[in-house]
């Protein structure tokens, strides 16, 4: 007894020394993964110059707002309406992905078919596979229809699912007790109401997931809007944003503006839903 | 693919009836994954097959494809901008993923402790991966440059030269590479469900059975979380051969500086969509796809001798 209040006596200090460390590491390391961040922030408040001062200033003084208010006039980075592009293309797809892939994975998850493990192994693969692998043809496609240059070949696919959203979900409707299913089999329920009325409320925070998900990939996709959209008025965000940053290199608080508010949005998002975020990620990396 | 389900069913009910609600089953399960086989025949399996043959044809999207057999694969051969773009994505690859995953793994060892910070740190920590690649890429650009960039100004206080990132041909590749680090979250979360993942038990007789932390972190901790290594690994390569949107914001089509952060992705934009060379830009990708599935399978092989899955009979 006396040895062991004796042995904490000598800890206790160690101990609170430990933890300032390990407080003191981690606030570090936080720092240096908000740098960037920090330095997007106040560039977008300062002019060029002030940008590459040296010594470097770490808050803007002057604070800028020309940059921030030029955002919002300039013919050359439509940024409201490219905002509106954006959330058109990733509520979109958020939806589309939502129906079609809860389906899908619905089947993959809770019923026994002939062929299935065959389709799902086929899905996992499609996962794999590098996506400009399959694009050409694609594109090829929809040039071939006339579709290029609007927004139909970016979204339409969606809405035949998505193979990696048909594995996010899978993992959550693996999880549905079968006997819910089996018992309303029993009382006559056909399938398709088996799966509006009795499955997917089970799983509606999965799909609130899935969407979130596919809102932010859908915020940050960059490939497929540059090769489908030609009108700076269809770009996305992403696209504008680079588009403006290559043709106007010097102007860099005006960039950061426009990267500021490119991210932004995601950033709130993720602050606002981030329990959801990392639910999402753990089912995934789960297997 | 082990299927995690219980196999019994439910209720009893007499045999017919169990046979015909399970043709019932079947029926719907079909009809349900339906639009999914024909998303998955459209975009994915034939485009695949329409890619291989591509590859073989000369095809300049205005007029009919002309077959030319292997003329597109030769003429890799000789191109030095496929070996240049080769080499700088491997390199790029091979480093940033082991690093990558290094530090995400310290990061959820760090992060795997119940504090009144965890959230906030966790927060931090997946921040990055919500920044949009070209915003990411844009402001790294500015950090890095040199004389006045906060980077390197950090760097040179702390007694270092940091190089031009940006113009130096040796040092571009690594603002890529940092750039590549930065956004570990996703990587970080999975290691730390693995980590939370290890029964409570097997944790504590560790602990009891050796007093040295680092006999645990090997034999106990790291063994129980290769499963996830295996899938952030996987992931890792397949992502990092197809980096294109970073690599296009810091180094433009041409890989500036002096082609040295062309990565092959750029290549095969160029070649479909600037040359409009679609047969070239189809025998490309076929070699990247090659590639990222030789590579996959050699992951997967040696796996079974280093991943560890619970309840294998081993």
């Amino acid at each position: 007894m006396t040895v062991d209040i004796a042995a904490k006596r000598r800890t206790a200090p160690r101990r609170i020394w430990q933890t300032t460390l390990y407080h003191g590491g981690m606030l570090l390391i936080c720092c240096i993964f908000l740098l960037p961040f920090y330095w997007m922030a106040i560039s977008a408040f300062k002019n060029n110059a002030e940008i590459f001062a040296n010594p470097v200033a770490w808050f803007p003084d002057p604070i800028r707002w020309e940059s921030v208010g030029a955002l919002f006039s300039r013919d050359d980075f439509p940024v409201l309406q490219q905002f509106v592009n954006s959330c058109f293309y990733a509520g979109t797809v958020a939806l589309a992905v939502c129906f079609s892939c809860s389906l899908a994975a619905y089947s993959f998850g809770c019923l026994r078919w002939r062929g299935r493990n065959l389709v799902f192994g086929l899905t996992v693969c499609a996962l794999l596979l590098p996506g400009i692998v399959t694009f050409l043809p694609v594109y090829l496609g929809w040039s071939a229809v006339g579709l290029t240059g609007t927004y139909v070949p970016l979204i339409a696919p969606f809405f035949l699912g998505d193979a990696f959203f048909i594995f996010m979900l899978r993992q959550f409707f693996l999880g549905v007790p079968r006997e819910l299913m089996d018992a309303a089999r029993l009382d006559g329920a056909s399938e398709f109401r088996i799966w509006w009325q009795i499955v997917l409320p089970q799983v509606r925070t999965a799909l609130v997931i899935v969407g979130l998900f596919a809102i932010v990939y859908t915020w940050n996709e960059f490939f497929g809007p540059l090769i489908y959209l030609q009108d700076r008025e269809d770009f996305p965000l992403s696209l504008g944003l680079f588009t403006f940053q290559s043709t106007r290199a010097r102007e860099w608080s005006l960039s950061m503006s426009g990267a500021l508010f490119t991210a932004l949005p995601m950033v709130i998002l993720f602050l606002l839903t981030q329990r959801l975020f990392q639910r999402g990620l753990t089912t995934t990396g789960l297997k | 693919m082990p299927d995690a389900k219980p196999r019994t069913a439910g209720a009893p009910a007499s045999p017919r009836r169990n046979r015909r609600s399970g043709r019932g089953e079947a029926r719907a399960g079909f009809l349900f994954a339906l639009p999914w086989m024909l998303g998955l025949a459209i975009f994915t399996f034939i485009p695949l097959i329409l890619t291989f043959y591509i590859a073989q044809t000369k095809f300049q999207i205005v007029g009919p494809p002309k077959w030319i057999g292997l003329q597109n694969y030769e003429a890799m051969w000789t191109d030095g901008a496929v070996w240049t773009s080769a080499r700088n994505t491997i390199t790029f690859a091979v480093i940033s993923v082991p690093i990558k995953l290094a530090l995400a793994l310290g990061l959820a060892l760090l992060l795997h402790r119940a504090t009144a910070l965890s959230g906030f740190y966790r927060t931090v920590l997946y921040l990055p991966f919500l920044m949009p690649a070209v915003a990411g890429s844009i402001v790294f650009m500015l950090l890095l440059t040199p004389g006045a960039g906060p980077i390197n100004i950090i760097l040179d206080t702390l007694g270092f030269s940091p190089p031009d990132w940006l113009r130096d041909p040796n040092a571009a590749l690594w603002t890529l590479i940092i750039l590549s680090l930065w956004p570990l979250g996703v990587e970080t979360i999975v290691f730390l469900g693995g980590l939370q993942n290890i029964p409570k038990d097997i944790s504590e007789a560790a602990d009891i059975d050796s007093p040295r932390g680092w006999h645990k972190l090997w034999w106990i901790t790291l063994p129980l979380i290769t499963p996830m290594i295996l899938f952030n690994l996987v992931i890792g390569i397949i992502y990092s051969f197809q980096i294109f949107t970073q690599a296009i914001v810091i180094g433009g089509t041409t890989g500036q500086p002096a082609e040295s952060t062309l990565m092959y992705m750029i290549l095969i934009y160029r070649a479909a969509f600037r040359y409009f060379n679609m047969g070239y830009a189809a025998a490309l990708a076929t070699v990247l796809f090659l590639a990222v599935l030789l590579l996959t399978l050699l992951i997967f092989r040696t796996a079974r001798s280093w991943v560890y899955y619970e309840g294998d009979s081993r």
